[in-house]
């Protein structure tokens, strides 16, 4: 191991972190916006928004997101809409993640059982109340552990943004190893690197997975 | 016995069913303010269904509930209002798991009856204090035995000032010897001259708290009575060996 | 312009470029299909392993859990691929490299789902078990295992799909599967096709649903139909 090229490498490799990171984020705040309202939608059986949702979800679950770039950065523009690799990462990363949080989402606000809705109901509780106060949080509590797996995942997807010549770690790594051919040095940035970005994601979601654990205790 | 003879609820010809299976067929029933009706009558006969109707949880088929004259119907945003007015406690308890004991008590007063925060949880702390669990008031409920969850599931209820209370098989999923400690409770309101209707398998209790009981059995009601001639004097044959399967000498 | 060849979807008809993406999805389903039946095998095998709770296997297989759980299958593969050579002087192909990562993945998922499932099984079923004398391996065989399976599938047919849609990384260290294999159409029909990167990339995304929808579906409905 030449520590010597690490040193020279370490600088692009941090540029090329930031950059994944960054998009990588945005995609995540994007999945949940699309995946919360989605799951709304479907939770309130809401007519036609419902079925393109749930086509929406169907399509983008069962796809790779390397396909769904490639659709949406080289197919895309043929029909005149261009956008920038970073944007198209960003929102390729959310259709993608949405898909996977609607999912999580809906199924915790169908876990909640039905007692709970009837024990509220009988407290006179009208229909708004007893969704923000009753159904949402224990939905939520039950959902946060698939919807943490839902972000560890799509930060692991952003090693695809390379396909659609996004300058990210893989790129880097790629582009330095063609170049110099410092493979053990190259590889070995980019595991930290990627250590760097998922593991303390992973180690403060089990945190976060047992501080709300309530819905799953007894009622 | 309450002396009070003023009705509150009153049920007339009222039927319902599931899918087109009657599960109640003509129920006439009056319950005065202050009196205790028990209800018990084999799984199935519609009795959990009955006390749910009452609350509005269950639309029906035909004829009418009332409660002081205004109708209990799920399909009218009057329901609301209603339901705030009849106190329900569940088999299940159900209390919010996400909430505190306190939280879980002052919930619907304060987001429902839009009630003063520092009073109503002057108020939950009263009562809690009266069924012996205030210094768990800061506790979830899955830090609680069943018997705890049961009580804190009734002060829920009362905190709403019910005109009447529904009682659902309350001590059904208890362990044994956690079923007295709810039934005191509930004992110690019948004597507050609480209105109540009770469905529950407690014979014993059944007994020492009714002002009335009622036999219901395929979606009828078979016979009604005072305790005693219920317990001592029953009039059906149905009644008659209802009563045997809970009497092991027999 | 004719409508299809506004959406590009002209070129597929020339010549047999349908048939040569189909082949290039075929590529994809032949690697995971490989890869799945490893993990499934070796999977199984480490997850009962797992269950015995010998102290040193359970804190290797955490760390290698671990691994996984955060690490993208693409860093894997660059691993593999680029690394072994260099480190070991291996000269691995694309196509085995890939087999390499994406079963060391995918054992690691099953033996997690297999522990995960054996171990939910309630403490009084072993007891009871011995209580009637079954050997350890008895137990496991006629009174565990049976138990197990039901749970395991649903999750095992899920892990099919994921396998598949991971192959089409395989692209990015040089296997000619159904992406690259778009490309090469796109690239040669450049002229007479110029919107051929519509059509063709639609047509990829939609074989790849075909290829997943069906198998995630008889995942929900196992999971459905056997749940307790």
């Amino acid at each position: 191991m030449e520590f010597d090229a690490i040193r020279e490498y370490l600088p692009l490799y941090a540029e090329a972190f930031k950059l994944t990171v960054t998009i990588g984020w945005i995609g995540i705040a994007l999945s949940l916006v699309i995946g919360i309202a989605g799951a709304f939608i479907m939770y309130f059986r809401i007519p036609v928004l419902c079925q393109i949702t749930k086509a929406y979800v169907e399509l983008f679950r069962n796809t790779p997101l390397l396909v769904q770039l490639f659709f949406i950065y080289f197919g895309l523009p043929k029909l005149g809409l261009s956008i920038s690799s970073g944007t198209c990462g960003a929102i390729g990363l959310g259709l993608l993640g949405g898909s996977y949080m609607a999912e999580s989402i809906r199924s915790g606000l169908f876990a909640v059982s039905e007692s709970q809705k009837t024990g509220a109901a009988s407290l006179g509780f009208r229909r708004g109340g007893m969704f923000f106060y009753v159904i949402l949080p224990q939905a939520v509590s039950i959902s946060v552990p698939s919807v943490i797996a839902n972000v560890i995942f799509l930060l692991k997807e952003t090693s695809v943004f390379s396909a659609i010549s996004l300058m990210d770690l893989m790129f880097t790594a790629k582009d330095l190893i063609g170049l110099y051919y410092k493979t053990t040095e190259c590889l070995t940035l980019l595991v930290a690197f990627y250590i760097l970005m998922l593991l303390p994601v992973s180690i403060l979601g089990s945190i976060v997975e047992k501080k709300v654990r309530f819905g799953m205790y007894g009622s | 016995m309450s002396d009070n003879a003023k009705e509150i609820l009153k049920i007339e010809h009222l039927f319902k069913d599931y899918d087109n299976t009657p599960v109640l067929e003509d129920i006439d029933l009056t319950v005065n303010k202050g009196e205790v009706v028990v209800i018990v009558g084999p799984s199935g006969c519609g009795k959990s269904t009955f006390l749910r109707c009452l609350n509005g949880l269950e639309s029906i088929r035909e004829g009418r509930i009332t409660l002081d004259g205004e109708p209990v119907d799920p399909n009218n945003r009057s329901i609301y209002k209603i339901r705030e007015r009849i106190g329900m406690v569940f088999q299940s308890y159900d209390l919010f798991p996400h909430k505190t004991i306190l939280q879980n008590i002052t919930l619907s007063p304060v987001k429902v009856q839009k009630r003063d925060k520092k009073e109503t949880e002057k108020e939950a702390l009263e009562l809690l204090e009266r069924i012996g669990l205030s210094s768990h008031k800061d506790k979830y409920p899955r830090q609680l035995s069943g018997g705890q969850k049961q009580r804190v599931a009734i002060v829920r209820a009362l905190i709403m000032h019910p005109e009447v209370l529904l009682l659902d098989e309350i001590t059904a999923s208890l362990d044994p010897e956690m079923v007295r400690e709810v039934l005191d409770v509930v004992l110690s309101l019948a004597r507050e001259g609480r209105t109540m209707v009770i469905v529950t398998h407690e014979m014993g209790f059944a007994r020492a708290v009714a002002d009335r009981m009622i036999f219901m059995d395929g979606g009828h009601i078979v016979e009604e009575g005072s305790p005693d001639e219920f317990f001592d004097r029953p009039k059906s044959e149905r009644l008659r060996s209802f009563l045997k399967t809970f009497d092991y000498e027999g | 312009m004719r409508l299809t060849e506004f959406f590009g979807f002209d070129v597929l008809l020339k010549g047999s470029n349908m048939l040569r993406l189909l082949e290039g999805l075929m590529v994809a389903l032949k690697i995971s299909l490989i890869s799945v039946a490893i993990s499934l095998i070796l999977g199984t095998v480490l997850g009962i392993i797992v269950t015995f709770k010998k102290p040193a296997i359970n804190a290797i297989f955490r760390v290698y859990l671990e691994i996984v759980r955060i690490m993208p299958q693409m860093v894997l593969l660059f691993i593999v691929y680029f690394g072994a050579a260099r480190a070991m002087g291996l000269n691995l192909t694309p196509e085995l490299s890939s087999v390499i990562v994406f079963s060391f993945w995918g054992i690691a998922e099953m033996a997690d789902l297999v522990r995960g499932a054996v171990t939910s099984i309630p403490r009084i079923q072993y007891e009871s078990s011995q209580a009637l004398g079954l050997r350890t391996y008895q137990t496991f065989l006629y009174v565990i295992l049976p138990q197990t399976v039901r749970r395991i599938i649903p999750m095992s047919i899920n892990l099919i799909t994921r396998m598949i849609k991971t192959t089409s990384l395989v692209m990015m260290i040089g296997i000619v599967e159904v992406l690259k294999v778009g490309q090469q159409i796109i690239e040669a029909n450049r002229k007479s096709s110029p919107n051929a990167a519509f059509g063709i990339f639609a047509t990829v995304f939609l074989l790849y649903f075909i290829a997943c929808y069906p198998i995630s579906r008889l995942s929900v409905y196992l999971e459905k139909r056997w749940s307790i």
